[in-house]
């Protein structure tokens, strides 16, 4: 456990010093709060009515930045160590590939987590302040904490992506890769499949497609609640058989867990 | 050799998919021993390095470190009484000296407050201390051999494992490189170091290992490595210029190229010099045994279809 904080400790100062956890959060705040105010502008005043279309609007712009962040911050954890020959010598020390790799999660993890719950969170409270109404706190709280597990995920697999690699570029390319197939290409494939297939896919069968991507299950997550006049498109029809909320974060905290731990077996049998 | 050793190396064979990088290496390692391990570029050093510390597994063989198996999982409270220096390692560019000799300090064990304070003992002690405050990506090559060599120190190591250590080294630090080994040695370190850089080396080695393609091709004390090779003591003469080459004793000794100068095989040496001291004309008299550069070449020499080969293979792609 010692050594696991030790590497958190040093990943997450880390963070801190490259200004990942500053700028992710200013990123963040002043998105939010942009959406709060001007969302709201835009259709007349802040009120009630537009707290959905601002989550709505929050939801489609964190569903593409978060996982880019997360594979930014993440990407070259191992293969970078591996190329300066410091991952030989980490290893070489009493600490096993678990313990580093968990260590990793918990430092870099801890910075987008934290970036997600101040920058989102500030503007959760301005608007909180404003209309005193706890309904922002709840559907918010949803929003956050289905974010940071958004970002959890995608370290994760930026990690597996990290440790399946020798070279860093390479890692980078990949890393743009996977974002682009699970954020945009991903909901094309499903769109495709909506209209393609004769008889049209079955609503259940949708949503259960929809769990193969954590980026779908977030956007799932936070619109469910909501009014599906916002929504369009794939979307809206597999959140009318939508799972409950329940399930949705315990299969979104899967696309945690199992990502870390194809990571570690990875790592384990990594040659060096 | 004392009972005890430290590590044990039965039959090591070490393959990379179709090359093979050590082939049935025999060794063992007697606590307080220092070995040099030498060997052309691709020899098989830092491959053998990486077994005893465990990060890769033998093909065949058995490898005992501290009693136990380096790559399992039993082997890694044993991991604190090693220090190793890898051969290219950039440290965390980011960090200062004093951030990244922390960290490990931490990995290895101490506390918060004791790593730094151990940390900055090591950095005084490799002479860096006064940089600890800046940044990695701003020291000279030396400066970080110097940062990896304080890293291999942490924790007072009862096993060392450098890989060329002395890189970029200046000839003081060199210097002060090996008193460092010689303390540890006095203190019950035992070091494997392997170099290129071999003058110099052989005062604080106690035994030499010689690999060549991934086999071992001669290992002992440099006086046993000496007489296993036959390479004949240096002597140099001054003031016997014609009694020299007259003399019927000394004439099958005589260099070809200088005539001042003998080479006299180690069995005859002693009855050499006696002779040598008895004649009268005799200004100065200067005895050189043969070098660990020579012997190490004499043994490289004895196998040229290894190494050849290799260098031949390589030209042609
Ligand atoms: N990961 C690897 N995959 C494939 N081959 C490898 C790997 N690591 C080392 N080798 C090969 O094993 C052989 C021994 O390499 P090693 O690094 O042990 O040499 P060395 O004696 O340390 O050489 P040098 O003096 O240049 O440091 C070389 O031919 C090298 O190409
Ligand atoms: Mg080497």
């Amino acid at each position: 456990m010692r050594q696991i904080l030790t590497v958190a400790s040093k990943e997450f100062h880390d963070g801190l010093r490259n200004r990942w956890l500053i700028s992710i959060t200013i990123i963040f705040a002043i998105l939010s709060i942009g959406l709060t105010y001007f969302g709201g502008v835009a259709s007349g005043s802040i009120g009630i009515a537009s707290l959905s279309t601002t989550v709505a609007s929050l939801a489609s712009l964190a569903v593409l930045l978060i996982p880019l962040i997360a594979l930014l911050l993440s990407y070259d954890s191992f293969v970078g160590e591996q190329e300066s020959g410091t991952l030989l010598l980490l290893l070489t020390y009493p600490l096993n590939t678990t313990q580093l790799l968990l260590g990793k999660f918990l430092g870099q993890g801890g910075i987008i987590a934290l970036a997600t719950i101040l920058g989102f969170g500030s503007s959760a409270l301005v608007l909180y302040f404003q209309l005193n109404d706890n309904e922002i706190i709840k559907v918010f709280s949803i929003f956050i904490t289905s974010a940071v597990l958004l970002g959890l995920s995608f370290t994760a697999i930026a990690y597996l992506i990290s440790l399946l690699v020798t070279e860093k570029s390479k890692a980078a390319g990949f890393a743009l890769i996977i974002w682009f197939l699970f954020t945009l290409a991903f909901d094309l494939a499903l769109l495709a499949l909506l209209v393609g297939v004769e008889q049209g896919i079955s609503q259940q069968g949708l949503t259960q497609l929809m769990m193969l991507s954590p980026a779908d299950i977030f956007r799932l997550v936070n619109l469910s609640g909501l009014d599906s006049s916002d929504i369009n498109g794939a979307l809206a029809i597999a959140i009318k058989s939508s799972l409950s909320q329940v399930q949705l974060f315990a299969i979104l905290t899967a696309w945690v867990v199992l990502p870390l731990t194809i990571a570690n077996i990875i790592f384990k049998k990594k040659k060096l | 050799m004392t009972t005890t050793s430290l590590i044990t190396l039965s039959n090591i064979t070490k393959e990379y998919s179709s090359l093979c990088a050590l082939q049935a290496i025999n060794m063992q390692l007697a606590q307080g021993e220092v070995l040099g391990l030498f060997g052309h570029n691709g020899a098989g050093k830092t491959t053998m390095m990486k077994l005893i510390l465990g990060v890769i597994s033998p093909t065949h063989g058995n490898i005992e470190v501290f009693g136990v198996k380096p790559d399992t999982k039993a082997a890694s409270h044993m991991r604190n009484k090693i220090g190793y220096l890898p051969e290219n390692v950039s440290f965390y560019e980011q960090l200062t000296g004093l951030e990244v000799l922390t960290y490990f300090a931490k990995l290895k064990g101490f506390s918060n407050t004791n790593s730094k304070k151990h940390a900055i003992a090591l950095l005084e002690k490799v002479g860096v201390d006064h940089a600890m405050k800046r940044q990695v990506k701003t020291y000279s090559k030396g400066m970080r051999q110097r940062l990896g060599l304080a890293q291999a120190f942490i924790g007072q190591p009862k096993l060392l494992l450098l890989d060329e250590p002395t890189v970029g080294l200046d000839p003081i630090a060199t210097a002060e490189f090996y008193q460092t080994v010689d303390q540890l040695k006095s203190q019950g370190t035992s070091v494997i170091l392997c170099s290129h850089v071999l003058p110099g080396v052989e005062q604080h080695i106690d035994r030499a290992m010689i690999i060549s393609s991934g086999q071992m091709l001669a290992t002992g004390s440099l006086a046993e490595l000496r007489q296993l090779a036959h390479l004949p003591t240096k002597i140099s003469l001054q003031g016997l210029d014609d009694t020299l080459t007259q003399d019927p004793i000394l004439i099958p000794y005589i260099d070809q190229k200088q005539n001042n100068i003998l080479r006299v095989p180690e069995q005859d040496k002693m009855d050499i010099l006696r002779h040598l001291l008895s004649l009268p004309n005799l200004q100065d008299i200067n005895v050189e045994p043969a070098n660990l550069e020579q012997v190490y070449q004499y043994f490289l020499k004895e196998k040229p279809v290894d190494t050849k080969s290799s260098y031949s293979a390589e030209a042609i792609k």
